[in-house]
């Protein structure tokens, strides 16, 4: 049994929470730069030269790429061989506390959904625990903007639909937000298990780097029938018109019941920031 | 080619302008997202006066991260525009002739846009840290209890801005999208 200290893993939280919202990962930064390589459309061009100006700026002055600083999603993979002392959701939420005021990101989160009173502090973190094998934990801050998060749906899906039907619905979900969610975007696809782990799966798409396709080649092959499709569309970055909707679909999948096809979409704006360290 | 504008925008020089047009926003500007519209058309509908002048006011959608020591304000980008079509034809008739988001708007926004004189202008989404370099003073002159949300007066200096739908229902999200796919696919 290894021993890790609970405030450790708020002080990782605390970082990773100014890193992920400052700082846009590699793996973005080339997709982006080739998207405006490849574009044909001058408006769009135009777009994509003010959006990568934009991300340097944040790099070069340590400021938050977008002012949505999100929600803080936080991820957790957490070693069965792990013994956490001290409370771990306490522990994390005081890393976002830390993290949001130290560098001065937006508090988003109202207290209630009814009665919507900011918490002041950008708590609670939504934390997601899995257990893995091992004496480590993985931990991933994923700052979640609403622009795209709002614009995101699930369908409960026929078996009869089928992959006609999961096509369909992803384009349908991509072609009405429109320019609402800050395109180019990232498509998180999650397909199988039930409404909720379906949801889930798509989340988790979004965590997976932009570079790094399905390892099964069957769904690598709809990730990039997908994103060739949505780019077909002419949305274009911010909706003005062009070529570069999207910059990645991610689909994830695992089994589900012989009566349902559940399919969830959850789209991230191209300010699609997650970083992540392992203790 | 990107023109420059002065604020405030009156009706007549709001109807001058075409969706599609890439503007430079140089003036004051009001800030409110939600929760500050949400209080603002309750002050209309109880007859009170409104925090600021809203006779050819523009207000722009954003909720700005804080500002760091030296800085006049954090990272300034737009917020997704619908969520005030609720509020926004209200506030049109009562003068405003600018908004600033990102975004579709409902068909009574573009309505009251047409009928009073405004035009709806979107900056870029996610491109906070660069657009927040044009905001040169910001000053809270209403709820500051909404924290993000309170309403700031921002002087601003050549805010890069597209006009999306003008005050003839022009819109460039349809015509913008449309004339690429005539044109590239």
């Amino acid at each position: 049994m290894r021993e890790i200290s609970s405030y450790m893993i708020r002080d990782a939280v605390a970082q990773l929470c100014i890193e992920a919202n400052c700082i846009l990962p590699s793996d973005m930064r080339k997709r982006i730069e080739d998207a405006r390589q490849n574009e044909p459309w001058d408006t769009a061009k135009g777009i994509l030269d003010k959006i990568i100006e934009n991300y340097n700026i944040a790099d070069e002055n340590n400021v938050p790429i977008c002012q949505d600083t999100g929600v803080a999603c936080v991820f957790m993979k957490i070693g069965q061989e792990v013994h956490i002392s001290g409370g771990l959701s306490d522990a994390v939420n005081e890393g976002v506390r830390r993290g949001y005021k130290e560098g001065y990101l937006r508090k988003s989160v109202v207290a209630d959904p009814l009665r919507r009173v900011n918490t002041g502090d950008n708590t609670p973190a939504m934390l997601y625990t899995e257990l893995v094998p091992g004496d480590k934990i993985e931990l991933t801050v994923a700052p979640k903007g609403f622009g795209s998060e709002n614009m995101s749906r699930i369908a409960m899906l026929k078996p009869s639909d089928g992959i006609e039907g999961v096509k369909a619905f992803v384009l349908k979900t991509v072609e009405e937000a429109g320019p609402n969610p800050c395109p180019p975007i990232v498509v998180g696809v999650g397909i199988g298990g039930t409404f909720d782990k379906a949801a889930y799966l798509a989340k988790s798409a979004l965590m997976r780097s932009v570079d790094e396709r399905n390892p099964d080649p069957f769904y690598a092959d709809l990730e990039s029938e997908l994103l060739q499709k949505i780019n077909s569309l002419g949305i274009g970055p911010q909706g003005f018109g062009g070529r570069t909707t999207a910059l990645a679909v991610n689909i994830e999948k695992m089994p589900t019941h012989i009566a349902g096809l559940p399919v969830a979409v959850n789209i991230n704006c191209h300010v699609t920031r997650h970083k992540t360290v392992v203790i | 080619m990107e023109k420059r504008i002065t604020l405030p925008l009156t009706r007549e020089a709001a109807r001058e302008i075409r969706s599609g047009d890439q503007l430079l926003l140089s003036g004051v500007i009001y800030t409110a997202r939600d929760a500050a519209h949400k209080r603002l058309v309750e002050l209309v509908e109880k007859g009170e006066k409104l925090p600021f002048d809203i006779e050819n006011a523009t207000i722009y959608y954003v909720g700005p991260t804080p500002a760091k020591p030296g800085s006049v304000i954090g990272s300034a980008g737009p917020t997704t525009s619908y969520r005030m079509d609720a509020y926004s034809p209200t506030l049109i008739r009562e003068g405003e002739t600018g908004m600033i988001g990102k975004g579709k708007r409902s068909p009574e926004v573009i309505e009251a846009m047409k009928k009073y004189g405004a035009v709806y202008f979107a900056a870029i989404g996610g491109a906070g840290a660069l657009l927040s370099s044009c905001i040169k003073s910001a000053e809270i002159v209403a709820y500051e209890d909404l924290g993000a949300e309170a309403v700031r007066k921002l002087e601003v200096t050549d805010l890069p801005v597209v006009a999306v739908i003008d005050s003839f229902g022009n819109n460039l999200y349809e015509s913008g999208r449309q004339e690429y796919l005539q044109t590239c696919s």
